[in-house]
């Protein structure tokens, strides 16, 4: 293997503030299956998040950064760049990150950019912004993955498109409440899911998101990373993979060696469904919320088209006396209230009113 | 298409900057040329903590035009903690009745679009029921 596959910046970066968001209604599956299947069939999860009337990427972003804020206790004008990852960007031109730059008090000397990688566009700007702060041209970077998914009425991806993401501000590794140690990204032309321009929902390639997507890239991304970290599954306390259902990420765990245990605290899927660009790193701020100091996870990526992001974190001590001062993931799961599927077409603008 | 006026507020829709006076130390919200209270310049930026509580508040199903798509919606005054009065909508208001003194914490929503489709996206501060944490702090 080449030696130098592995991302490590020059100066060591960690995670300094985090925060999650999730929005309040909940569409269950069993709403998705009476319209569509009469009720028959399975469901790929309990139920799903979807965003209020007056909530977009835009908004939904504001909050997990001001809750990263919250953590990091950072003054927000030394921040030097805010970069959103998301599928669903409110304008088709002009960007997310500036709304958020400027609502968090970050601009004006600051990079702003929105990223786009299919459901890996959030860690995609994690990296990036390890790379800003590790070289030092920067002390902190805001990366946001944040999405209000798209699925087609009666698509089998209608079940689990739902809303949500989270929000990382890194910084120096001294001044982290979870250390950076590596990452390394396994990206290849694989078009398992795609939606074209001007297209109001995606297409998907079935069965062929499986196999040669999903689970060829996380896979090669976590076991390329634990051999060339020289660890093993056992090394880490949890694990934490993009979730677009609750079986896929159960067996990739499997596949890689780890256990129902270590995946189950940042699994989400099943309550709030697939936040696409949000949903590894919403996992992880689920872990984050309750890891102790000393504790190590793996979280793994994955964007279709495709490729995977791999991370190995390790907790420091700072996460005891910062991870409640902001509302941690399972305030916002708690907080819910849920919508039939009527108000769900409503709310997702799936009425044609002109 | 309108963008002048949402461009210069943005800062106090955004983000509840408002101003404290210099010469008497009343918190203003929104922010103004001269402090009603002392009638001297106000011209020091204060950022607002976003808590508060409801004054009073009504329902509003015949909305103004551009705010259609979203009606029932509620309208509150809220009282903030540092004490000016604003008048916003509240928002993920859930199952539990608004009622006075609903203690409220400011999020930035969406709160309309200029026009149609095509125009510019809005948006400002709104009020919601403080977000329940399931942990003691």
């Amino acid at each position: 293997m080449a030696e130098n596959i592995l991302l490590k910046p020059t100066h060591p970066v960690g995670i300094v503030g985090y925060g999650a968001y999730v929005p309040r209604y909940r569409l269950p599956a069993t709403e998705v299956s009476r319209i569509w299947t009469d009720g028959k069939g399975g469901i790929p999860i309990k139920e799903k998040a979807v965003p209020g009337l007056d909530e977009d990427v835009v908004t939904m972003s504001i909050e997990a950064a001001r809750n990263a804020l919250g953590r990091a206790g950072i003054d927000p004008t030394e921040i030097r760049a805010v970069w959103v990852g998301s599928e669903s960007h409110p304008y088709a031109v002009k960007p997310t990150s500036t709304l958020v730059a400027e609502a968090i008090g970050a601009v004006p000397n600051v990079q702003a950019a929105d990223w786009e990688f299919a459901c890996k566009a959030g860690t995609e700007a994690m990296v990036a912004a390890i790379g800003f702060v590790g070289s030092q041209m920067a002390r902190y970077a805001l990366a946001v993955g944040m999405d209000t998914a798209q699925g087609k009425p009666g698509d089998a991806l209608e079940y689990t498109a739902g809303a949500g993401g989270a929000a990382y501000l890194l910084g120096p590794a001294e001044e982290s409440l979870a250390v950076i140690d590596h990452t390394y990204s396994f990206v290849t032309d694989t078009p398992d899911f795609w939606r074209r321009a001007y297209q109001k929902y995606p297409e998907h390639g079935q069965r062929f998101t499986g196999d040669p997507a999903y689970f060829k890239h996380i896979y090669e991304a976590g076991s390329t990373l634990l051999e060339a970290t020289d660890t093993t599954p056992e090394d880490y306390k949890y694990a934490v993979f993009h979730q677009p259902n609750t079986k896929f990420p159960q067996r990739v765990g499997a596949m890689l060696g780890f256990s129902k245990e270590q995946i189950e605290t940042g699994l989400l899927v099943p309550v709030i469904g697939n936040t696409y660009a949000g949903s590894a790193i919403i996992g992880l701020t689920a872990v984050l919320d309750v890891a102790e100091p000393g504790d190590r996870i793996m979280m793994v990526s994955f964007g279709s088209g495709a490729g995977s992001d791999a991370f190995a974190i390790t907790v420091t001590d700072a996460t005891l006396e910062r991870r409640n001062q902001a509302p941690r993931t399972q305030d916002y799961i708690a907080r819910r209230t849920e919508i039939d599927y009527a108000t769900y077409a409503r709310m997702r603008g799936k009425l044609v009113m002109k | 298409m309108e963008i002048t006026p949402h461009w210069r507020l943005k800062k106090q829709r955004y983000n509840l900057v408002g101003e404290t006076c210099p010469h008497c130390g009343v918190k203003l919200f929104p922010p103004r040329d001269i402090c009603p209270e002392c009638g001297q310049e106000a011209k020091n930026l204060y950022n607002f903590s976003g808590k508060g509580e409801v004054y009073s508040y009504t329902t509003v199903y015949d909305p103004p035009a551009g705010y259609e798509e979203y009606t029932p919606y509620t309208v509150a005054l809220v009282k903030l903690e540092e004490g000016p009065l604003v008048t916003a909508q509240l928002t993920d208001v859930g199952q539990t009745p608004v009622e006075i003194g609903t203690p409220v914490e400011m999020v930035t929503r969406k709160l309309r679009q200029d026009g149609d489709e095509r125009g510019l996206l809005i948006y400002g501060y709104k009020f919601r029921p403080v977000l329940e944490r399931q942990l003691a702090q």
